[in-house]
This record gives C-alpha cells, sequence and structure tokens, in this order.
C-alpha cells in the first residue's frame, strides 16, 4: 500500500476521535436549545467550571481559599485530604445540579418569553460570571486533572498496523476512551429521552410550552433537568478535554470549536452535532495533511469556520436540522 | 330550571350529578381591558357544558381561567369542593383538568401514540433511577399506561396513524390526537377550546358523535367553547351565554334560545 494512503488512514482515524470530542462539547449546546430554544453560549465555560470543580474537589482544595484568606488573614488553601476520582465525579455532578437550579432560578425563571437574542445575551453574561466564580473558588493556576484514564500511545495498535503496513498507527488512548464514553453518552442520552418519563416530557417542553403545561408538566423542573444534563455533558467534555490539555482557562474557548459543528449538524439534531463533530474533526485534519503543505501549513485553525461558512450559504439548517420554512 | 341542589336529570335521561366546578363572580383584566365581567356559573358533574357567545365575549378567557392559565383579579374558583389558590397550569392538569387548544397544541415532533402517552406522565410514579435502570416497577407502569393510551386511540378510532409523526396529519385529524391526549389523563373535567373550529360537515359529525360517546362512555365531564351553534345545542345540557365579557343567559339549550339578550347578541342590536 503506498505510504501516503497509509499516512491518510492514521490521519483520518486521529481526525475522528478529535472529532467526537468537538461533537461532546456540542451535544451539550444542542440539549439546551432544543428544550428551552436558548443557545448556551457559557456551554464551553460550564465545561471549564466543571473541569476545575472536580480537580479542586480531588485535591482537597479549599473553595474561595483567596477569598476567605484575604478576609480572616489565613492561609488555608487546602483541607489536607484527597478525594478518590469516582467519588469527585459524584460531587460533581451533584455542583453541577446546583449550578443549574441556579441558573434557572435567578436567571432563566425571569426571561420566560423573551426574545432569543436576549437569553443569549443572558448566557453571555453567565459565561463571565462563571469564569469569574470558577476563578474565584479555585484559583487561575493551570492544573493538571487525572481521574485515571489510560493515555499515551496504543501499543496494541501500533503493534497491529505494524505487521499490515509496516508502518505504526500513533492512537492515543485517550481518544479511545473518549470515543467509548462518548458513543455511552449519547446512548444513554436517546434512551433517556425516548423511553423515560422525564425524557418524553423534555421532548413535549420541546416542542410546545402551552400543549405541555396542559398535560401538567412543569416547565421550571424541565428547565432545571436540561440544564444539568447539560452541565453533566460539559462535566464529560471537561474531563476529556481537561486530561488532554491541563486545566486552563483557555478551555472555555472550545466552546467557539462547536460552533461550526452545530452549523454543520444543525442546532437541533443530536445525530447532527456527532456527524458534525466527526466531519470536522476528520476534515481539519485531512485538509491540514493534504493541502496544508501547499499554503503553509496552519489551516487548522480556519478551516472549520470555513466549510461553517460555506454551510451558512448553501445549507443553513445545517445537515440535520429542522427545515426552515417561511410562510408568506 | 328544576331544583338543582343534588342534580338532574337530562331529556335524554342521564343523571347529571353535584357540582364540580363552580366560578363565583370571576373578574378578568388585561390592563385596562375587562375581559370577564362578575362572572358566576358551575360545572356539574356527568354534564356537557357549553360557554357560547360572539367573537371577543370572553369564551376563551374563561377557558383560561378553568385551566389556569390566566388567574382572574377577582372571584373564586371552586373545584370538587374546595376552594382553588392560584395554581400554574401544570398543577391544574395535576388536579384533573385537562383540556384541548382552539389552535391545536400538538408535540409536532412526536409521534400520534407519544403525544397520547403524554397523557399519562402524571400517572407515572416511578423515580429517575428506576426508569434509568428499566426494572419491574417502570416497566409494569409502562405497559399498565400504555393499555389506558391504546383503549382510547381505539376508542376515537386513531389506530391507523398511532405511529405517524403528527405533524403530517390533517387538520382534523389533529384535532382528534389532541382529544386523544387530553383524554388519557381520564380527567375529571374536560375542557374544548372549539373543538370543531374550521372543520367540514363530516369531520364535525365525527367530533360530535365523538364528544357524545367521551360523555356517555367515560362519564367525562365536559366544558366546551364553540361557535357553530346548531351543534352547541345538540351537544350540551345547559349553555352559558357571553357577551362583552358578560354573562346574558344561562340555561338548557331551549331556554338559551329563547332568552332576548341571547337573541339581541347573535343578531347584533345595538347596545344602548
Amino acid at each position: 500500500m503506498p505510504e501516503q494512503l497509509v499516512f491518510a488512514m492514521e490521519v483520518t482515524l486521529n481526525g475522528l476521535m478529535a472529532g467526537v470530542l468537538y461533537a461532546l462539547v456540542a451535544l451539550g449546546f444542542v440539549l439546551i436549545y432544543k428544550a428551552s430554544g436558548i443557545f448556551n453560549y457559557a456551554q464551553g465555560v460550564m465545561a471549564l467550571f466543571a473541569a476545575m470543580t472536580l480537580v479542586g474537589i480531588m485535591n482537597g482544595q479549599v473553595p474561595f481559599s483567596h477569598l476567605i484568606n484575604a478576609i480572616f488573614g489565613g492561609h488555608i488553601t487546602h483541607f489536607g485530604w484527597t478525594v478518590p476520582s469516582f467519588v469527585a465525579i459524584l460531587l460533581t455532578v451533584g455542583v453541577m445540579v446546583l449550578l443549574a437550579w441556579m441558573v434557572q432560578q435567578f436567571v432563566m425563571r425571569h426571561l420566560v418569553g423573551q426574545e432569543p437574542i436576549i437569553l443569549f445575551m443572558a448566557t453571555i453574561g453567565l459565561a463571565y460570571f462563571l469564569e469569574g466564580v470558577a476563578d474565584l473558588m479555585w484559583g487561575s493556576e493551570i492544573k493538571t486533572l487525572d481521574v485515571g484514564l489510560p493515555q499515551g500511545i496504543n501499543l496494541w495498535i501500533d503493534e497491529r498496523t505494524f505487521e499490515i503496513f509496516d508502518y505504526g498507527f500513533f492512537i492515543d488512548n485517550l481518544d479511545l476512551v473518549a470515543t467509548i464514553i462518548a458513543a455511552l453518552l449519547v446512548a444513554g442520552l436517546v434512551a433517556f429521552a425516548q423511553y423515560t418519563k422525564q425524557g418524553r416530557a423534555m421532548r413535549a417542553v420541546a416542542d410546545d410550552h402551552q400543549a405541555a403545561l396542559s398535560v401538567g408538566i412543569s416547565l421550571n423542573f424541565i428547565w432545571v433537568l436540561v440544564w444539568s444534563v447539560a452541565g453533566f455533558v460539559a462535566l464529560v467534555a471537561g474531563i476529556m478535554w481537561g486530561t488532554k490539555s491541563g486545566v486552563q482557562f483557555s478551555l472555555s474557548l472550545i466552546a467557539l470549536k462547536a460552533l461550526p459543528v452545530l452549523m454543520l449538524g444543525g442546532f437541533t439534531s443530536i445525530p447532527g452535532a456527532i456527524v458534525g463533530g466527526l466531519i470536522i474533526g476528520v476534515g481539519e485534519k485531512l485538509f491540514e495533511f493534504l493541502v496544508g503543505p501547499l499554503v503553509g501549513g496552519a489551516t487548522e485553525n480556519w478551516f472549520a469556520y470555513v466549510l461553517a461558512l460555506l454551510f451558512l450559504v448553501f445549507r443553513p439548517q445545517g445537515l440535520f436540522g429542522e427545515k426552515i420554512i417561511e410562510r408568506v | 330550571m328544576k331544583d338543582m341542589e343534588e342534580g338532574y336529570i337530562t331529556e335524554d335521561g342521564r343523571t347529571i350529578g353535584g357540582v364540580v366546578m363552580e366560578m363565583k363572580n370571576i373578574t378578568l383584566r388585561f390592563g385596562g381591558v375587562v375581559a370577564i365581567k362578575d362572572i358566576s356559573f358551575d360545572i356539574r358533574e356527568g354534564e356537557i357544558r357549553a360557554i357560547i357567545g360572539p367573537n371577543g365575549a370572553g369564551k376563551s378567557s374563561m377557558l383560561n381561567v378553568i385551566s389556569g392559565f390566566y388567574v382572574p383579579q377577582e372571584g373564586e374558583v371552586w373545584f370538587r369542593g374546595a376552594k382553588r389558590p392560584p395554581m400554574r397550569p401544570y398543577e391544574v392538569a395535576r388536579q384533573g383538568i385537562a383540556r384541548t387548544f382552539q389552535n391545536i397544541a400538538l408535540f409536532d415532533g412526536m409521534s400520534v401514540l407519544d403525544n397520547v402517552m403524554t397523557g399519562r406522565l402524571n400517572y407515572m410514579k416511578t423515580n429517575l433511577m428506576q426508569q434509568a435502570l428499566w426494572r419491574g416497577k417502570a416497566e409494569a407502569e409502562e405497559t399498565e399506561n400504555r393499555e389506558v393510551v391504546e383503549r382510547i386511540i381505539d376508542f376515537l378510532e386513531i389506530q391507523a396513524i398511532r405511529k405517524t409523526p403528527v405533524a403530517r396529519l390533517p387538520y382534523g385529524l389533529k384535532k382528534r390526537v389532541e382529544l386523544a391526549r387530553a383524554l388519557a389523563a381520564e380527567p375529571k373535567l374536560l375542557l374544548l377550546d372549539e373543538p370543531m373550529a374550521g372543520m367540514n360537515v363530516e369531520e364535525k359529525e365525527d367530533m360530535s358523535r365523538f364528544i357524545l360517546d367521551v360523555n356517555d362512555e367515560f362519564g367525562t365531564t365536559i366544558a366546551l367553547i364553540e361557535h357553530d351553534m346548531g351543534v352547541v345545542m345538540d351537544l350540551s345540557d345547559r349553555v352559558v351565554v357571553m357577551d362583552y365579557g358578560k354573562k346574558i343567559g344561562d340555561g338548557t339549550p331551549d331556554e338559551v334560545r329563547n332568552n332576548q339578550d341571547v337573541i339581541d347578541a347573535y343578531l347584533g342590536v345595538s347596545h344602548d
């Protein structure tokens, strides 16, 4: 087999797995958008906040320690214990549910029936607020996150591919794990939406508020639920990205990578978010591999956005989005 | 009208029971506009009660007050012998008041079956964990509710479209699915907002038959708003007539038909 083709295969595989991570972030957007029509700009910051909270709890950090020390003049920073990762993840889920409740109670509840642009702006405010709170709670230094996920080259794949192609593929174990977890997460979400009472209520609210009320669904409860689920997805994304590149504030920028994914897949489709993520992941890696050398590289920075722009021109609803029909 | 303390017997021989819902001196304002002005009436167990009136009379507002979508500024709402505090619509629904909407409010993304199943949400008591694990109780519950739903689907003759997404259905069938969803909640009081609006004669006949059958078969108490006078007079046991937010008539169809105020309102005598 020609060397170039083997390279391309490896690049494609790596692209697919990068795409899974994009899809994970995009998924959080889709969930909230579907159920409440809110484009949640804060999704990326939620992933950051979740990852920081997880690290903080695992390391036994005292939340708001800077603030406490500044007021009371102490020097406490750590409780002096460490929490096993599994317990810490459960606690973080609890924090994300609490956050969801607070967002609904103090922000979204008061904006019911407002224009989408106002809701969007509220989430921008939320993003900055949450970033500030994350800073205040856990400090701004870069932290490493290790919940025990395997990392580094997968030797099995390396050896097998070496036997076949005489060239070993470099596939990161973490990417493999991320793919499996993402698949489980999506399967879980679909099952939840299709087969549970709350899932059915969630779909009902997404469709028609009045009708949902008339069958006895509390919109407030469902929105807290949706924000909780989005918070959970943010936590998963935060763990993956945080393990990969450290927990730092630039993590909130991965939300920007989710935008082209959403434009491709459509804002209202869970399968769309996944397929969109995969296309962008593979597309930008292959483009870099094939075209990058001709134009001096660094195409990964802009490829996704140009692709999204093309979609906006030719298919604004995305691949799977609801068709926009304008009645005159 | 006959003595109403313990109910009455209708012309076609059905027994109507005590008061299920009583509206006492309801007044509803939107800013300076008075939509409902000091209206009182009751709805009795097992009866078909109609609210009629010209456009803008406040009929839909009245239905929205009953179902909790509007909260009146003055007056009391009594349901099953207890005064109802101001409630959100979903709480009203949980008390056993189901409704349909004038402009059909269905869940377009779902199949007919799923739409009707949402009517059963309040009968499902298992928690999230039990459902997530899909064990025993949750499964039994789903089956049990599914049976009720299938019975209603049979009853309203929509078996053929069970799996169809509702967005694809014609108007008349959508109305029927909406009725099915409301019925699935096994309501103590069923509110129908213009169940026959926009239908052709055949569809209207079908719908009338279903309303009568529902009342007959399940003993459901029904309050409905309708424009088509002929239909209303045929269907209902008692009629409230509204005009400009006020009640101008209340009684059996015959009594209402001969009421001078009602005749004036419909024929458009000047209000001076």
